[in-house]
């Protein structure tokens, strides 16, 4: 079994080598190659699956030694895996998912020149997050860690001949950098500290190190955290990625790239349950974005950037939870997982949308679309009711332990984070009933394109509606069966341990899973109500000031702009000024006075013979006294 | 008589030397005040042989009259070319070599 685990990473690993580097014969084929590939890792996960099934909740764990990278005296960096219950879970959610945006981009790309390519990118894509996951240790993952990373740049960037793609995948990359900063950083803290970085050793002496260094080690994960899953401050780069194929959009929102730095804070959850401090951050983060990204959805008109906030925000979500300790890790992933199942249903409905309507992103030129695609309607349908936990779909189950995790902190930080969560379901609910209104409701806003062809929406083929309805099984489905006899639970309790929290005075599981209800009926209604008993126009009306904020992203560029553009330029100007004044000062000062002293010296050098002869006489006069002083003393 | 009077004589002699070399401007005038003191300086090594009563004065002697006879040989070979090129034989006037 333990053979296994290799060829996970192998087979799409492979895929990248062989669609690569494979040329032009490859063209025809290739992509069912690179989706055959996803699809064995996934068979491959499964297998494993099955045979730890069968295995004592304890003893799932497998281990394989792959070989030694770098043994240099105490540092020993291995190549090694480890596939418990928590990389199982992410095994399988990356593959599957990632699988079933394979072939749906079978259909999406069809047109596509560099098809083969795009297949290539995918299957690197699904190995560097394997190796991400079943890493055993901190090096390793941070190589999975760079790989998603440098994935995610090659498909944002994929259409590159647009400038704004290309940007886009420069941003996501620089901005990415900065996390990863924090991910090195934290990994020479753990091996100063512990002397090695397997997860094995590190987690099981966390408690031993001390609260400040575990404190600084949190913090710089969370940092990394913040890279990859697009939290606030390094957020930016998210709605931009959206340049790249729907596809990508898919996979990095639901099953790749984001998820890692909830991965990355669940895995390390040892660290943060001795660090307070850090976990209050990590909290803080997460709801932060949680209200950020939901704010931004709800102003966007761009159906794809609308999703992003949404990804933004859910994540913040599963941060929130991350940070609760031991009563939220295991609700953090179970989100990760439902999330993982409606998000890649809607960015699949959305790109299908999109095929339909020649490309069209803005949801203002959409309307009445229900008509004309009926499966792309009832999968995002589906997609769109268990995101806003409609109850009994699977964001109902997820959303709801997450609310009741935030509460059951309690003190007043538990009432500062559930109502955060409260209000942020409130706002989903808001956002995608929008969304929902205006791409399939109301009246046709349609618009004619560059050649003046207005669009003739159809539904997109087979390869396309099958994943759609696939994810949408599972976002109906998924939450129900994990909540059968808390099976999640158990299952990921002896990876991430489980506390059960207990309410605080009055509250109750009932009471908050009703206002989340609630909540969710309030965000649909006043979305009905601006939405959908009234025309949506075609044209964005001005709005409010938070309008014209969310609409720019909340001012996030330009923050960073101000902050870091301005503030850079003006850092290097004051470093350019004081090297030319002071440090070159001081070279060319001192090369002046040599200068000015040699020219004051060669006016003695006048060319007559007869000073020459004065000095000669002085000179042999000086040494005669002087001899003959020395002689005298 | 007394070899001390050759010591001053010589001192003397080198003395009249060195002023004319620092003073006078004809190149052949300097020139010769040069071998004025060249000469001082072997009149003062015979004398300080005879004073010790060895010979090692006299053999220095020598040295200097043959160096002396190689310089006037080099010298003067300078002084007429400089001579011809310029028809002047003033040291004040071969001032080139300074900035």
């Amino acid at each position: 079994m333990e053979s296994l685990i290799g060829l996970l990473v192998a087979a799409p690993l492979l895929g990248a080598a062989v669609l690569l580097c494979g040329g032009r014969r490859l063209d025809r084929t290739g992509h069912w190659l690179g989706t055959g590939l996803a699809f064995l890792s996934f068979a491959f996960g499964l297998v494993l699956f099955t045979d730890m099934l069968g295995k004592d909740g304890e003893h799932r764990a497998l281990h394989s030694h792959l070989f030694s990278w770098v043994p240099v005296g105490d540092f020993q960096a291995d190549v090694a895996f480890q596939l418990d219950q928590l990389s199982m879970t992410f095994v399988l959610l990356i593959t599957g998912v990632g699988s079933l945006i394979h072939l749906y981009s079978v259909g999406y790309m069809e047109h596509d020149e560099r098809r083969r390519r795009f297949f290539g990118y995918l299957n690197l894509f699904l190995a560097a997050m394997l190796l991400l996951v079943i890493a055993d240790n901190y090096l390793l993952l941070y190589v999975g860690w760079e790989g998603v990373g440098l994935a995610s740049y090659l498909l944002i960037g994929f259409w590159q001949h647009k400038p704004s793609a290309a940007t886009a995948a420069k941003k996501a990359f620089i901005v990415n950098r900065v996390g990863d900063f924090g991910l090195s950083v934290a990994i020479m803290l753990m091996f100063t500290t512990f002397g090695t970085f397997a997860f094995g050793p590190v987690l099981a002496n966390a408690t031993e190190a001390g609260e400040s260094k575990l404190t600084a080690i949190g913090l710089m994960l969370l940092l990394a955290a913040c890279g990859k899953s697009a939290q606030v401050p390094l957020q930016s780069w998210l709605g931009d990625a959206m340049e790249g194929p729907t596809p990508v959009s898919a996979l990095i929102h639901a099953a790749t790239m984001v998820t890692a730095g909830v991965y990355l804070i669940v895995r390390s959850g040892a660290i943060f349950n001795g660090a307070p401090d850090a976990q209050t951050a990590v909290m803080v983060v997460g709801a932060v974005t949680l209200l950020f990204g939901a704010i931004v959805g709800c102003a966007k008109d761009d159906i794809k950037k609308g999703l992003a906030g949404s990804t933004m925000s859910q994540i913040g979500y599963m941060v929130l939870a991350a940070g609760l300790g031991p009563i939220g890790y295991v609700f953090a992933i179970m989100h990760l997982v439902t999330h993982g199942f409606f998000k890649a249903g809607l960015f699949l409905g959305a790109g299908s949308v999109m095929h339909g309507m020649n490309d069209e992103v803005d949801m203002r030129k959409y309307g009445g679309l229900r008509k004309y695609m009926p499966v792309t309607f009832v999968t995002f349908g589906l997609g769109y009711l268990a995101i806003i936990g409609f109850p009994f779909l699977s964001g109902f189950y997820s959303k709801d332990h997450l609310i009741e995790a935030a509460f059951a902190r309690g003190a007043t930080q538990g009432w500062i984070f559930g109502s955060v969560a409260l209000l942020g379901a409130a706002i989903t609910a808001f956002y995608m009933t929008r969304m929902m209104l205006m791409t399939f409701f109301g009246e046709k806003r349609w618009q004619p394109d560059e050649n003046g062809e207005l669009p003739h929406p159809h539904e997109s083929p087979k390869t396309m509606t099958i994943p759609m309805v696939i994810l949408a099984a599972g976002s109906v489905a998924a939450g129900f069966i994990f909540n059968l006899g808390e099976r999640f639970v158990h299952w990921l309790e002896p990876v991430t341990g489980y506390e059960h929290g207990h309410l605080p005075e009055p509250l109750n599981v009932p009471l908050i899973t009703g206002s989340a209800v609630t909540a969710m009926v309030l965000g649909v209604a006043l979305a009905w109500v601006k939405y959908g008993r009234r025309p949506v126009p075609a044209v964005a009306p001005r709005g409010n000031a938070l309008t014209w904020a969310a609409r720019r992203d909340l001012l996030q560029d330009d923050v960073n702009h101000v902050v870091l553009v301005r503030g850079g330029e003006h850092l290097t100007r004051s470093l350019v000024y004081l090297d030319h004044k002071v440090v070159d000062g001081v070279v060319n000062g001192t090369a002046a006075t040599v200068g000015g002293l040699s020219g004051r010296m060669r006016r003695v050098q006048n060319g007559f013979v007869r000073s020459y002869a004065v000095s000669m006489f002085g000179g042999a006069a000086v040494l005669i006294a002087a001899t003959l002083f020395m002689r005298a003393v | 008589m007394n070899p001390v009077n050759y010591l001053f004589l010589s001192a003397l002699l080198f003395t009249i030397g060195a002023a004319g070399v620092l003073i006078r401007r004809n190149a052949i005038v300097v020139f010769m005040c040069v071998e004025l003191m060249l000469n001082a300086c072997n009149l003062a090594f015979v004398t300080f042989s005879r004073m010790h009563g060895n010979l090692d004065g006299q053999i220095i002697a020598f040295f200097t009259m043959v160096v002396a006879a190689a310089e006037v040989v080099v010298g003067l070979a300078i002084i007429v070319t400089v001579y011809r090129s310029r028809h002047s034989a003033s040291v004040d006037d071969a001032s080139l070599m300074k900035l």
